[in-house]
Order: C-alpha cells, then sequence, then structure tokens
C-alpha cells in the first residue's frame, strides 16, 4: 500500500512496517542535497515530529514521522551519497523502515491520487 | 497586495522566466535563485566555464562635483568612506564601505573612477539608505545620480575573458579592478574587471532596454551559462566574501570583520587624510590596538553544514558561548561544509578548535584561513 502525507513524505507499507522517503516533488523543491541526517535505529516517533533532516546548498528542512512508530532500520546509502535523494527519490533513496504502533492509522493518510491533486 | 505584487523587477525578469529559473523574493526584487541546471551546478560551471548573473537589483549611483573636478567628489566621498579615493587612477576600481558614527558599517561598495566622475555600486538591500546618505552628507556641490536606467550583468569564471572577447577583444587587456569604456557588439557599456565569486571575470553596466540583448548573446556561446542568486552566496562564501547584513553590518566594524585592508594607510594614522570619516576614532584606535573578536573562516569537522546563526562554543558542552555563524552553508568546489563566524581574536589563529550548536548538538569546526578556495584574478 502507497501513502502520502501533505508535508511530502512517502510510506510504502508491508504489514506494520512503512518504508518512509520523500517525495520527488519534495526532492526537487529542495533542489541538490548535500546532506542527511537520519534517526537512530531504535528511536521511536510521535507522527509529525522531526525525525531527519535534509540540506540543500542552500537550507535545511526537517523530514517528518508521517505516523507513530519505532525505526527499524535506515538507509546508511543516502548519508553517504546524499544526491541520491534527488536521483531516485521514490525508490533507492528511502530514509527509514518504520515499525508502526497503530497500522490502521495509516488509512487517514493520502493516497497517490490525493497526493497528486495537492501538488498539481 | 500581497508580498510578491510589491517585489520589484530587474530588466532581465522575462528573460529568466523564459530561461526556467525559480524566482524568490531578495532585497525587495524578484530574483532567479537558480535556473534547471541547479546550484550545485551552476556553481561548479562558473569554476569551470563562465556563469553569468543579473544583478540589476544592486544600486548604480554616480557623484559628480559641479566644479568638474574629480578631486572635489572623491574628498567629498572620502568623508563618508574610510578609503582612499582621492589617489584611485583613472578607470581603476576599489572596494570600500560606508561607516557610521559608531564604527560599524552602513554598506559595502565598489567604488569606480572614470575620467572626472564616481561610480559606486551599493547592495540592493541598502540602496535607498546609501543614496538618502549620499545626499544628506555630500556637500551641495556634489551631484549623487541614480542610474536606475541600467542593468548590472557579472560575467564570472576562468572563460569569462574568452566569452566577452568574442565581443570586443580590448577586454582581455584589462586587469583586475581596471573599468573601461567599451562597446560589446552594437551595446555601449561600462565594464569593470571584477566580480564577487573569487574567479576572474567581469561586472557590465548596459542601458537596461539592452540588458537582455547582451544576456542572449553571451549565453548564446556555450561556456556561459545562466548562474542564480543560490551559486552567486555559495561563491562569495568559498572566495571568502562577506555579505551584507549577514557577515557586516552596523553591529560589526571593519577591523572587526577582517576587512581592515580596505583602509589604506594615507586613511589611517600618521597618513596624509587621516580619518575624517565616521566613526574615525574607534576604527584608527582598532587599527592601533586590536579587536577583541575577528571574523574568521571556520571548516565544520563533519559533514554537516553549519549555517548561520548558529552560536559558537568554546567547549564541546555548550557551557562558553564565544560568539556565532555569520554565513555557512555547503562549498561544492571546498567538497564540504563551509562557514564563516566572529570569534574571539585569542581564538583567531588557523587551526583552533571551536564548536557550533547544530540541532541541539555541538559540532566541532577549525578556524581556518579564508578563503576557501584559490582566486584567479588577473593582477
Amino acid at each position: 500500500m502507497l501513502k502520502f502525507t501533505p508535508e511530502h513524505e512517502w510510506l510504502k507499507i508491508e504489514g506494520d512496517v512503512a518504508t518512509v522517503g520523500i517525495t520527488t516533488h519534495a526532492a526537487g523543491q529542495l533542489g541538490d542535497l548535500v546532506f542527511v541526517e537520519l534517526p537512530e535505529e531504535g528511536a521511536t516517533f510521535k507522527k509529525d515530529a522531526g525525525a531527519a533532516t535534509v540540506e540543500s546548498v542552500k537550507a535545511a528542512s526537517d523530514v517528518y514521522c508521517p505516523l507513530d512508530g519505532e525505526v527499524v532500520e535506515i538507509n546508511q546509502a543516502i548519508v553517504d551519497d546524499p544526491s541520491l535523494v534527488n536521483s531516485d527519490p521514490e525508490g533507492a533513496a528511502w530514509f527509514f523502515k518504520l515499525k508502526l504502533a497503530n497500522p490502521a492509522d495509516a488509512d487517514a493518510l493520502l493516497d497517490e491520487a490525493a497526493y497528486k491533486e495537492l501538488i498539481a | 497586495m500581497d508580498d510578491q505584487s510589491r517585489l520589484k523587477r530587474t530588466p532581465l525578469y522575462d528573460f529568466h522566466l523564459s530561461l526556467g529559473a525559480r524566482m524568490v523574493p531578495f532585497a525587495g526584487y524578484d530574483m532567479p535563485v537558480q535556473y534547471p541546471a541547479g546550484v550545485l551546478r551552476e556553481h561548479l560551471h562558473t569554476r569551470a566555464a563562465a556563469g553569468l548573473f543579473d544583478v540589476s537589483h544592486m544600486g548604480q549611483v554616480e557623484l559628480v562635483a559641479a566644479s568638474g573636478n574629480y578631486e572635489d567628489a572623491a574628498k567629498a566621498l572620502e568623508t563618508l568612506c574610510p578609503v582612499d579615493i582621492l589617489g584611485l587612477k583613472d578607470r581603476r576600481q576599489r572596494y570600500g564601505f560606508f561607516t557610521d558614527e559608531n564604527g560599524g558599517i552602513l554598506d559595502d561598495l565598489m567604488i569606480s573612477r572614470l575620467d572626472e566622475r564616481l561610480l559606486v555600486v551599493v547592495n540592493a538591500g541598502c540602496k535607498d539608505a546609501d543614496i538618502a546618505h549620499l545626499r544628506a552628507k555630500l556637500p551641495a556641490g556634489v551631484q549623487v545620480l541614480v542610474h536606475d536606467d541600467r542593468a548590472l550583468l557579472a560575467l564570472q569564471g576562468p572563460k569569462a575573458e574568452a566569452v566577452l572577447a568574442t565581443l570586443n577583444s580590448d577586454v582581455a587587456s584589462m586587469k583586475f579592478m581596471d573599468v573601461r569604456e567599451l562597446s560589446l557588439g552594437d551595446i555601449p557599456a561600462l565594464v569593470s574587471r571584477t566580480g564577487y565569486s573569487g574567479e576572474d571575470g567581469f561586472e557590465i553596466s548596459v542601458p537596461a532596454d539592452r540588458a537582455t540583448d547582451l544576456a542572449k548573446t553571451l549565453l548564446d556561446q556555450p561556456d556561459c551559462q545562466p548562474i542564480g542568486l543560490g551559486a552567486r552566496d555559495s561563491l562569495r562564501l568559498e572566495a571568502g566574501l562577506c555579505l551584507y547584513g549577514n557577515d557586516i553590518g552596523t553591529t560589526t566594524s571593519p577591523v572587526e570583520a577582517s576587512i581592515e585592508w580596505g583602509i589604506q594607510k594615507v586613511r589611517r594614522t600618521g597618513g596624509a587624510r587621516e580619518g575624517g570619516f565616521p566613526g574615525a576614532q574607534r576604527i584608527l584606535g582598532e587599527l592601533e590596538s586590536g579587536v577583541s573578536r575577528r571574523r574568521v573562516g571556520l571548516k565544520p569537522e563533519g559533514k554537516a553544514p553549519v549555517r548561520p546563526p548558529a552560536r559558537l562554543f568554546a567547549d564541546a558542552q555548550g557551557k562558553t558561548e564565544i560568539g556565532h555563524v555569520s554565513s555557512g552553508g555547503f562549498g561544492p568546489s571546498a567538497e564540504g561544509p563551509i562557514a564563516m563566524g566572529y570569534v574571539p581574536t585569542e581564538m583567531a589563529e588557523p587551526g583552533t578548535q571551536v564548536f557550533a550548536e547544530v540541532r541541539s548538538k555541538f559540532l566541532a569546526l577549525t578556524v581556518t584561513a579564508l578563503p576557501f578556495i584559490t582566486p584567479t584574478y588577473k593582477r
């Protein structure tokens, strides 16, 4: 199941684990990324808490935790090469995997059609 | 009226849109922050070839004495700037700054002499105040003419000379800080060999209605690409150059800002025209006895950019605050984060370690000599 937030995160939900990244639209708006800071594995976040930071040449931006949960895996590849977020934001450049506290909460997020309408 | 519609536009506004620029508000103008290539590529292109910047938002002001003599205009401007303006040779330019009574900096500027005239380029955000300052403080015999009818382009990079020479080969004989009136094709231009990127290059003042023609002609050459304000900022940061409002302002003196090299001997204590500018007592005193803080280069030891106004500390626990970051970000040519900031003079020695507070962490930085790149000015 693919879901989106109005803050431009995407979630690919498999069982009670969501793989989280930022959308192609967000990556385009941010411009060339030069730094990514990811949370620690095992960290827990509430929905909408700042969980990661991305920095372009010009500015720093927060990436929010889209739902309540625990970070169970992070993607070191984007820390080593932040430009991956620009080249493949909705594929190889996922940020972290989140074990959802309440998987049913995902129903309240945007589906792909609603997200596309939001950024249109 | 919303903020967007209140923004001013340069003569190149439509041209920027046609190139696919992303526009942002800057100093009251709607300006291109980047083009489709993006900040990183634009920055690296400027260091490798030639980048074209629209800097028409900056103020172009001409000073002419009623007597018609350069000396009268120069002496008048020297009452507002701690700079040797009288000694400026014809068709030469020099960096300077307006100071206030407290020794702070009202703006930094480029000053050119052209025959008996003085031409001054000031920052966009300060230009209304600068013009009012000039009109209020200069004697009635010095006319202040504001050239709103002109555009200003900057062409920067190792291939800038080759690109511009296709329009007039005379530019090849110009040296750093030379100024000349030249025809570029059929466009009458005032060209100075200067810029704010750390690269060799030119600033080109042309009539507003010819700016797009010139920009198109220059961009027709494969080595020349349009560059936005994003890369302009990262280029000047790598070059260790001050951004007014960040690195310098009314709360910083020229000596604290490490730009006292802009104050020539003739205006210093013991010089032929010692003092006589606003804040002279403080600034001359600081030149003699030193200052308690200085602007320095800072190299973050990790990969995280450290941006203004991050607080600086002497220790990794954030106990002793010592200063702040005034400019900072990522340097594409420096291949990592870079910054400038103010530290106590006793900690201004290259190699000194300091710590910046970023997202509640204390990141280590090393005080570093400026600039971060080797400038390629044609001396």
